[in-house]
């Protein structure tokens, strides 16, 4: 793997952060947060969907007429996500029973058009899909971040396993209810933002 | 950009081409993973079934042969409360109470909606379930209601008495997480064994109480504390499926005897 092609795959997870630094995406990280299962799910959903679009839309990005590009990329788009859903009813029908509607929404999810427009129409396929990939990583690193303090502080689990035992399960826990809904995702994203910004003072905008 | 691949034409063919091949990866890969989507949903509402006569444990891994050997579906008219002998094996399968409530001629709507669910199907699909001698041990009822975001659908277990409670599972909800999805606690449905749905008259009593039932209240369960919207929707449903214009006419014509 070049240095190039690398650089791609893992600049986006913290230098380039679709989420923390371009503040794309951040619907749906808001509402499949709730657990750490979803929230996988829906990183490998977008994954797929981010990886596959760039690789398509950069193979056909010289035929494509600049009059009907848009369309063009978000019927290629809306096709990935529907074979997405289709795959997840069939190999994990509980899971795609709470995600199936967030599913439906990666189309529009700014991410995917995001690099679709600004990088797979200028770059070679490998490279696009390599893209993909780098920035699916990226927005699953911050969703499972997320994930993991709404879960573990609201639910007192991780991946369904009980790590803090519920008072209403006879421990001593007491759920924090603000993170068990999807609006708390906002605190933790932004408490990511500023801690990465603190790491990397490059990525503070300019008064 | 160069000009050639601007004229109107190509701009149509190529759009043309790109659905084309769009519209043939999604129909191949909706037909192929069709029987695997059907299976899953069968399965999940097999397993439901189980559960609601605590079978779950029993079946194990076995789900589909289990639920085969010991469960029976039957359709019954609910207005009259009888059975509909004739519906074939496979209306029974394709059963579908939303699919009903929407069309006009198959559902009516319910003078008194307790449970918010605006249409009600005419027919509905029942479980008896049977032990190794060929008892009818539980009677598994589908219900639906609102809660607070949506409907929510599930199943009562009841002993043959139809009284009884064996179990409340909710298969399918929108409730809010760690509120009115606790429907789904494990401690919670394990209040519900052992209640009783009719007082001595016959007047459905069954409710959630909240603030926590009394301890010798054979009617009440424990509300969901943080969620008194979905608590009521629960106690409404009930009222609603085991009053008259529910499974009241059926549980009145099988009383004393389910066979």
């Amino acid at each position: 793997m070049s240095s190039d092609t690398k650089k791609v795959l893992t600049s986006p997870i913290v230098d380039n952060n679709p989420i923390a630094l371009q503040v794309l995406g951040i619907c749906s990280a808001l509402a499949v947060t709730s657990s750490m299962a979803n929230a996988l799910v829906m990183t490998l959903a977008v994954v797929v969907v981010t990886a596959f679009s760039n690789l398509f839309i950069s193979m056909i990005r010289n035929m494509i007429p600049s009059s009907v590009r848009i369309i063009v990329q978000m019927a290629i788009i809306a096709s990935l996500v529907i074979v997405v859903d289709q795959v997840l009813k069939a190999f994990s029908y509980q899971l795609s029973k709470e995600l199936s509607v967030f599913v439906g929404l990666i189309i529009t999810n700014c991410i995917v058009m995001g690099r679709a427009e600004a990088f797979a129409m200028k770059e070679k396929p490998v490279v696009s899909f390599m893209d993909g990939i780098g920035n699916g990583l990226g927005y699953g690193f911050i969703l499972l971040t997320v994930a993991f303090f709404r879960e573990l502080f609201g639910f007192g689990k991780l991946f369904g396993i009980e790590i803090l035992p519920l008072i209403q399960n006879g421990g001593w826990y007491q759920a924090n209810g603000l993170l068990v809904l999807p609006f708390s995702s906002f605190f933790i994203i932004g408490l990511i933002i500023w801690a990465i910004r603190q790491w990397k003072p490059a990525q503070v905008e300019k008064d | 950009m160069s000009s050639s691949k601007e004229t109107f034409g190509r701009t149509v063919g190529f759009v043309f081409v790109v659905c084309l091949v769009c519209a043939l990866l999604v129909s191949f890969s909706a037909v192929q993973l069709k029987p695997l989507q059907t299976a899953n949903k069968l399965l999940d509402k097999q397993t439901k079934i189980l559960e609601a006569s605590n079978l779950l444990d029993f079946a194990g891994d076995d789900i589909v042969a289990t639920y085969n050997r010991f469960v029976e579906a039957k359709m019954i008219d609910l207005d009259t409360g009888a059975y509909i002998e004739d519906a074939s094996q496979q209306e029974i399968d394709m059963f579908d109470e939303r699919r009903n409530a929407r069309d006009a001629e198959k559902s009516s709507k319910p003078e008194n909606d307790l449970a918010g669910i605006n249409r009600r199907s005419n027919t509905a699909v029942i479980y008896l379930v049977r032990n190794g001698g060929g008892e009818v041990e539980t009677v598994v009822l589908p219900i639906v209601g609102s809660g607070l975001w949506d409907l929510m659908y599930g199943f009562v277990g009841l002993k043959a008495d139809l009284n009884t409670v064996k179990s409340v599972i909710y298969s399918d909800h929108k409730e809010t997480p760690g509120l009115g999805a606790e429907v789904l606690n494990p401690a919670w449905k394990a209040l519900w064994p052992g209640k009783k749905i009719f007082n001595d008259a016959g007047d459905v009593k069954v409710q959630l109480v909240k603030g926590g039932a009394k301890e010798n209240d054979i009617h009440g369960v424990d509300a969901l504390s943080g969620a008194t919207l979905t608590s009521n929707g629960v106690t409404h449903t009930l009222q609603f499926w085991f009053g008259k214009e529910g499974y009241g006419p059926f549980i009145a014509k099988n009383r004393g005897g389910l066979k």
